[in-house]
């Protein structure tokens, strides 16, 4: 044995964990490796939006503001264009009506885009692999404010003054 | 005026000099791997726990201020992707420089001061055996070496500092926080964190070894040139900090 052996543990001990800070700082944060925190112990749902705004893997899924499960796929149908969202239910959570409705909602004002459930009156239940049929997708907050110029300008009769006053306004957002 | 002005350029021209002597030292001292071992122990090993104490608490405060300030705008769930960025890209080689400097830099000049007031790397001069190699080279490339794994460390311990508190106590989403911050930081926002800890890496451990190579061979000599080294070290990690992320932003 060589006299200085606690000195090769430590340098290697210590060469190793850098190493491993590094692997993950340039493998785990960017890529779409492990996800932290996600719970595959549940049943699967799919639901087709005409918008999911920036809606990730990994976003919560909630019901009446009660987080209930995880989107665990964003991909789009080739055939009706529409994206995709799979997610996992919580199984505690079985006993959701097969009408219920599913729209993309936004933490805050500004915040990160999430799953929002609504129960209807349906005595059938969600299964696993179920589609949701009634969804809405996501509000575009620069939709919204043009449609609502539109609808401004619309009322006042398209006078000239009011289009340089809305483009003025927009700006502002 | 005119004479500050003047010390202050001798001393830049002469760790500049330094700087090219140890590099070219650098290369016969790779012929001994075990003395850059023992000091990646010394300047690494021995800073982990401090470093990763620090990580852990400098995380925990981005968690609550983050979390404070975010809520105001109603974003609390971005506080992954701010406390990730700012750790990545600028605390964690900013303060794991000066925590190295303080624990790493004031160790080296005071070992190698004291070899030079012991006469120490005057009898290696008279056995013609070059102290540049022998004592710098390898200190220096031990610091080098482990700045960049001291910093990887702090960002991943800080990191989970903050989900410990943004997370755990706070309530935000983990599943929101983690793919914000995947989402948020690339690969260039890694590198960039790496290329400045490499360079503080060479600034501390060069100011360290200078001072200690240089220092007065007196016992309040080894003091002095000991105090410096974690004064300039700071002073220039931050300097060199601005003009980085400058380049780099």
């Amino acid at each position: 044995m060589r006299p200085n052996r606690s000195l090769e543990i430590g340098t290697g001990f210590f060469v190793l964990l850098g190493f491993a800070a590094l692997a993950f700082l340039s493998t785990q944060l960017p890529g779409t490796g492990i996800k932290f925190g996600a719970d595959t112990s549940g049943y699967e749902l799919s639901a087709k939006f005409d918008n999911v705004g920036d809606l990730k893997v990994g976003s919560p899924v909630s019901m009446a503001g009660v987080h209930v499960g995880r989107v665990t796929g964003v991909s789009i149908d080739p055939v009706e264009y529409r994206a995709v969202v799979t997610m996992i239910i919580d199984k505690n959570f079985d006993k959701i009506p097969d009408d219920s409705w599913a729209s993309i909602e936004t933490a805050g004002l500004l915040g990160a885009k999430y799953v929002g459930l609504e129960a209807r009156g349906s005595e059938t239940y969600f299964k696993d692999k179920g589609e949701i049929e009634n969804t809405q997708g996501a509000m575009v907050l620069e939709k919204l404010v043009n449609k609502m110029f539109a609808a401004v300008a619309d009322r006042a009769g398209g006078t000239k003054n009011d289009a340089p006053e809305a483009g003025a306004e927009e700006k502002g957002k | 005026m005119i004479r500050s002005f003047a010390n202050t350029a001798d001393r830049v021209g002469s760790v500049t000099l330094f700087l090219a002597r140890t590099l070219v030292a650098c290369v016969p001292a790779c012929s001994r791997p075990r003395l850059i071992v023992h000091q990646i122990y010394n300047a690494g090993a021995r800073s982990l726990v401090i470093v990763m104490l620090c990580g852990l608490f400098v995380g925990m405060v981005l968690g609550l201020q983050g979390y404070d300030l975010l809520r105001r705008f109603g974003s609390e769930s971005a506080l992954g992707m701010a406390a990730a960025l700012g750790l990545i890209k600028e605390l964690g080689p900013v303060v794991t420089a000066l925590l190295f400097a303080g624990r790493a830099g004031t160790a080296l000049t005071s070992e190698i001061g004291l070899m030079r007031a012991t006469d120490q790397l005057t009898a290696m001069q008279m056995m013609a055996v070059d102290p540049m190699q022998r004592v710098i080279a390898p200190r220096f490339l031990g610091g080098l070496i482990a700045m960049p794994l001291l910093v990887a460390i702090f960002d991943v311990i800080g990191i989970f500092g903050t989900q410990l508190i943004g997370v755990g106590l706070m309530g935000v989403d983990p599943g929101t926080f983690w793919s914000q911050i995947q989402s948020a930081i690339g690969l260039d926002d890694v590198a960039e964190g790496l290329m400045k800890s490499v360079a503080f890496g060479v600034a501390c451990s060069l100011l360290a070894v200078y001072e200690g190579y240089h220092a007065d061979p007196t016992a309040n000599g080894v003091g002095l040139a000991t105090t410096r080294t974690v004064v300039a070290s700071a002073v220039l990690t931050l300097i060199i900090d601005y003009i980085l992320t400058a380049f780099l932003l």
